[in-house]
């Protein structure tokens, strides 16, 4: 008893401080994919409101009257190839080859204005048709979820250009690798969102 | 002339001079007043020139302890607004019985208490519970600073600039006049047509961007930087509570941003969300934002939790009773907040089962708060109390805080709440539970931490005074609601008819002049305080023999906060370091990695605000181009690589040897 | 108790409790630097099956429906959502690198408690908003498409 107090009240091997510099892990990554999953919980209550609110047409068109499912399969394919063309940056950029990278990257960025520009064109096709946002309240929930699908993906090729930028001014320095490895998480996970828009909008619209 | 008036229309958009409140004496005076001290303020720190250092030292910092400060000082300064409002609406609800009308016409009282509500929640209880952690969190676990500094600087001047956009409202147009969470379709542009439900969604989502960045920001700063040896049970249990409250910051406000998105596309776009035709429904609306309210409730409370069970540990003299159950109550209750929702909306017509299903998993949440109750009271059982300002607020929180609690329990019975829904009961359960428990916690952990981030104690005596003020305050100005609220008056009245009411409303408004006084006393706390600063100060960097590792460093830290980073061996490190005769280092310091202050926070922020106020008042061009703005601003700070640098370990030493002498002069 | 007598400074007292690992840790995660918390870039080979999967479990749900495979559309909805789930899990292995190692668990945490709270937010607005129609819209859903 009298030794374990006396241990308790020494003072410890190691000391109380670090006498050298502390280095804390770098948080950027695990920040950004807590960033990401707050953006998941922004786009799940658009889910929920798509979910809610998806039937109410208004005496309007549907699912069925609107959405053509080849556009739809030939935007996700667009979506699935710039992922796996971002994959291939990634590969090059953990070589540390910067030419290749940026080739991969200038082709993720076309398959992303691809997706983008046909999403808009069925955006500007249904306002045509009388069916735009202001329809009715599925078509309101409609926009707004693949729209801000749409959006994130804008800002993701925003992105990606002044990545591109910066890896021709300073090369693949650590902290533009963090900086694409970021855009990484960014772009992989709005491929994750869309599966579900494609699935619970347009499949299962098609299908309501 | 057709032309010109388009040209205006283009430049302004619906912004004419009658948006300006000429016609309204009260908001005339306001305006003259705020304008005559703010001319005031400005003119002395120009006279005194103090810009720059304002600019380098404070506005431009990303020192976790100054933005704390700023938080702090930006909760008080509008408490100050928020409370006008209270004792306006206490004036007004005393005097308007029968003939009396009171001294405000319904609209400018219905924006008087919708404001009331955004502000206390959003800009006085959000950013003072923000600056706390900022200031507090980071020393406690052994960090220089948090994990991105300079998105810290950016979140405080978001909340800033939606602060800013608030009290715009009060002379450029109106406030909301639906309540403080907006509800449709009175929200809507069909029955809200004018500018104030726009300066409501702007200010909210301009100041949630910045709460929900300064979540990640602690969030992460808690899970990487706490100084080694520290496991995740050794952490400070106000560390802990940060932990959790940050968690639902990150997993809520998004909630309320996504929300807010889809009220402001129905006010925009004409989008058929919340509306009452076109298959909108608006109780989708309610539903969506109490996903976000409840958290809320508990992102308040939590953090103050922590400040008691700091508080008691302390002033008791004691290792806090219970550590591992607080804990997991602090985790219990994060979780239980996201399926308690619905119990603010029981009247609205949900069945049996899913208002049962509320109802219990509100009761539930009364249980890990209950255990924390009596963690404090255990304690404090024989503890040796020092009863300071600080315990006193801890002291006076128990006895108010259980009430309220017990009145929430009361309200999460359906049966019962379809009673007592909407009305005074339910507004004094929540400023029972909000006053009792944040308020009083903010002030205990003024009062506590203040001699850690400024060097000087809080006088002692005005501090009491404040306190007794504040506590009988609040007992006179609320419990009269509960029988009101009993009697079924509902809330939000302006105007009473049956004049046997009036006693209560009378005591009540009593009640808040004594709240006024626990105010007034609260500032002259702090006047007097920096008055007698040389005799109040603190060298010793722990002036109440306190448990965690911020005591462990001088007062105010330097910089760098601590010149070796502390290596943890047990909980209360600081204790365990105290009681195995820890010695000050004095020798061989090395050069410190710090962040470099930037303005590109302010630049962001202020160009953000601009873009909010243009979208409130549909100036399109000036909304576009300061949005562009943003976006370019950001792209450019992202080519700035040149972001840190060392203090010199000479530097280092020349503050640390200063500490050693003022230590030697002490002993 | 606490208040029992100190002992002279510098004395060694064993002290096991420290993890002393955490200090050599930090070091070693500084030479990589760059490296986001450790958590691999993935390899061609993953990359290459993570697309094949998710070309199939995209090509199926799509032929299922397009084709009019099944008469019965429950069995349809369920099977593409089976596949949604299948293919969100595909890309969070071979995408985003998701284990349980990366960022000491952390990453794997805040998703699992994410998705948790999408589910409850999801499922919970469906029931929750399911009621309040039923009890204060009483109507068919086929009125509630066609109600102006």
């Amino acid at each position: 008893m009298t030794q374990a107090t006396d241990a308790m009240n020494a003072p410890p091997a190691q000391g109380f401080y670090l006498t050298e510099e502390h280095h804390p892990e770098n948080g950027t990554m695990l920040g950004f994919w807590i960033y990401l999953m707050s953006d998941c919980l922004l786009f799940a209550v658009l889910f929920a409101m798509y979910g809610v609110l998806g039937g109410n047409y208004a005496a309007g068109p549907g699912p069925k009257d609107l959405f053509e499912l080849p556009t739809v399969l030939l935007n996700t394919s667009m979506l699935l190839l710039s992922s796996i063309t971002y994959g291939f940056a990634m590969l090059e950029m953990a070589r540390q080859r910067k030419g290749a990278t940026l080739l991969w990257l200038a082709i993720t960025g076309c398959f992303g204005v691809a997706f983008v520009t046909l999403e808009l064109t069925e955006f500007a096709h249904f306002i045509h048709e009388g069916a735009g946002p202001q329809r009715s309240a599925f078509l309101s929930s409609f926009f707004t979820l693949v729209g801000t699908h749409g959006l994130h993906v804008t800002f993701g090729i925003i992105w990606l250009v002044t990545l591109m930028v910066q890896v021709t001014q300073r090369g693949l320095s650590p902290e533009n690798m963090r900086r694409l490895s970021c855009l990484s998480l960014f772009w992989h996970f709005l491929d994750v969102v869309w599966i579900g828009v494609f699935t619970f909008v347009y499949l299962m619209g098609v299908l309501r | 002339m057709r032309d010109n008036s388009e040209l205006i229309h283009f430049i302004f958009g619906r912004l004419t001079w009658a948006a300006i409140p000429f016609h309204v004496p009260i908001l005339v005076y306001t305006f003259i007043v705020v304008a005559i001290l703010g001319i005031a303020l400005l003119a002395t720190i120009t006279w005194m020139g103090k810009w720059g250092y304002l600019w380098r030292e404070w506005f431009t910092s990303v020192d976790h302890k100054k933005i704390g400060i700023m938080y702090m000082v930006l909760g008080i300064v509008m408490m100050l607004r928020g409370f006008s409002d209270a004792i306006m609406m206490r004036l007004q609800q005393a005097m308007a019985f029968g003939g009396s009308t009171g001294y405000l016409p319904p609209e400018h009282y219905d924006q008087i208490f919708t404001a009331h509500g955004v502000i206390m929640i959003f800009f006085v209880a959000m950013p003072m519970v923000v600056g706390l952690m900022n200031v507090v969190m980071p020393l406690q676990i052994g960090a220089r600073d948090v994990a991105f500094p300079f998105l810290n600087n950016f979140s405080f001047w978001m909340t800033v600039a939606g602060a800013i956009l608030v009290m715009l409202s009060l002379f450029v147009g109106e406030f909301a006049r639906t309540g403080w969470l907006a509800y449709p379709p009175l929200s809507g542009i069909a029955y809200s047509p004018d500018a104030g439900v726009d300066y409501y969604i702007w200010s909210l989502q301009i100041a949630g961007v910045g709460t929900l960045l300064s979540g990640v920001n602690m969030v992460v700063t808690i899970i990487k930087m706490r100084a080694p040896g520290m496991t995740l049970m050794k952490m400070p249990i106000f560390t802990w509570t940060a932990l959790c409250t940050n968690v639902l910051i990150v997993a809520a406000f998004p909630v309320l941003t996504a929300v807010l998105v889809l009220l402001s596309l129905d006010r925009y776009v004409g989008t058929d969300f919340f509306t009452n035709d076109f298959g909108g429904n608006p109780m989708m609306y309610v539903n969506l934002i109490w996903i976000w309210g409840h958290p809320e409730v508990y992102i308040l409370i939590l953090p103050l939790f922590g400040v008691f069970s700091e508080v008691v540990s302390t002033f008791c003299g004691k290792k806090l009773f219970g550590y591992a159950s607080m804990v997991y109550a602090t985790v219990v209750i994060t979780i239980l907040s996201y399926l308690v929702w619905l119990h603010h909306f029981f009247t609205m017509g949900s069945g049996a089962s899913v208002n049962s299903f509320f109802g219990i998993t509100t009761m539930i949440i009364s249980i890990p708060t209950g255990a924390k109750m009596f963690n404090w009271l255990f304690t404090m059982y024989r503890g040796r109390i020092n009863f300071d300002v600080p315990m006193l607020w801890t002291m006076g929180f128990m006895f108010t805080f259980v009430i309220g609690g017990m009145t929430g329990v009361l309200l999460a019975v359906p049966p019962a709440d379809f009673e007592l829904h909407n009305s005074l009961f339910l507004v004094a359960h929540f400023h029972n539970v909000i006053i009792g428990g944040v308020l009083f916690g903010l002030f205990a952990g003024i009062n506590y931490w203040f001699p850690k981030s400024i060097g000087f104690r809080l006088d002692a005596f005005w501090g009491k005074v404040s306190f007794w003020f504040w506590l009988s305050g609040f007992w006179f100005a609320f419990m009269p609601l509960y029988i009101l609220g009993l009697m079924g008056v509902t809330r939000r009245l302006s105007h009473f008819d049956d004049p046997s009411l009036q006693i209560w409303f009378q005591i009540a408004a009593f009640g808040a002049a004594l709240i006024f006084l626990g105010i007034l006393a609260f500032l002259v706390q702090i006047y007097v305080s920096i008055r007698n600063r040389d005799s109040l100060r603190d060298h010793t960097g722990d002036i109440w023999g306190g448990r965690t590792l911020e005591w462990s460093t001088s007062s105010p830290p330097p910089d760098y906060n601590f010149a070796f980073t502390p290596l943890v061996h047990e909980l209360d490190a600081w204790a365990d370091m105290k009681q195995r005769g820890y010695q000050r280092p004095e020798q061989g310091f090395l050069p410190i990695h710090m962040p470099k202050n930037t303005g590109a926070g302010v630049i962001l922020a202020f160009l953000a605000m601009v873009c909010g106020f243009a979208m409130i008042w549909h100036i399109w061009w000036m909304a576009a181009a300061s949005f562009i703005g943003l976006i370019a601003a950001a792209i450019v700070h992202t080519f700035n690589y040149n972001r840190d640098f060392h203090i010199p370990a000479a530097e280092v030493a020349r503050i640390e040897d200063a500490r050693s002498r003022l230590l030697a002069q002490q002993a | 108790m606490s208040t029992a007598s100190e002992l002279p400074h510098g004395g060694a007292a064993g002290d096991a409790d420290v993890d002393t690992r955490h200090v050599h840790g930090h070091d070693e995660a500084h030479v990589h630097g760059h490296g986001p918390g450790g958590a691999a870039h993935g390899s061609f080979k993953g990359y290459m099956t993570g697309f094949l999967l998710s070309v199939v479990l995209t090509g199926i749900p799509f032929w299922l429906v397009m084709g009019k495979v099944f008469q019965d559309h429950q069995t349809t909805t369920l099977i593409v959502l089976a596949f949604a789930i299948v293919q969100i899990l595909v890309h969070m292995v071979y995408f985003l690198h998701l284990n349980t190692s990366s960022e000491g668990g952390w990453n794997m945490l805040a998703l699992i408690f994410t998705m948790v709270l999408v589910v409850i937010t999801l499922s919970g607005s469906l029931w929750v908003m399911y009621h309040m129609n039923a009890n204060m819209m009483p109507m068919s859903p086929q009125d509630m498409r066609n109600m102006p």
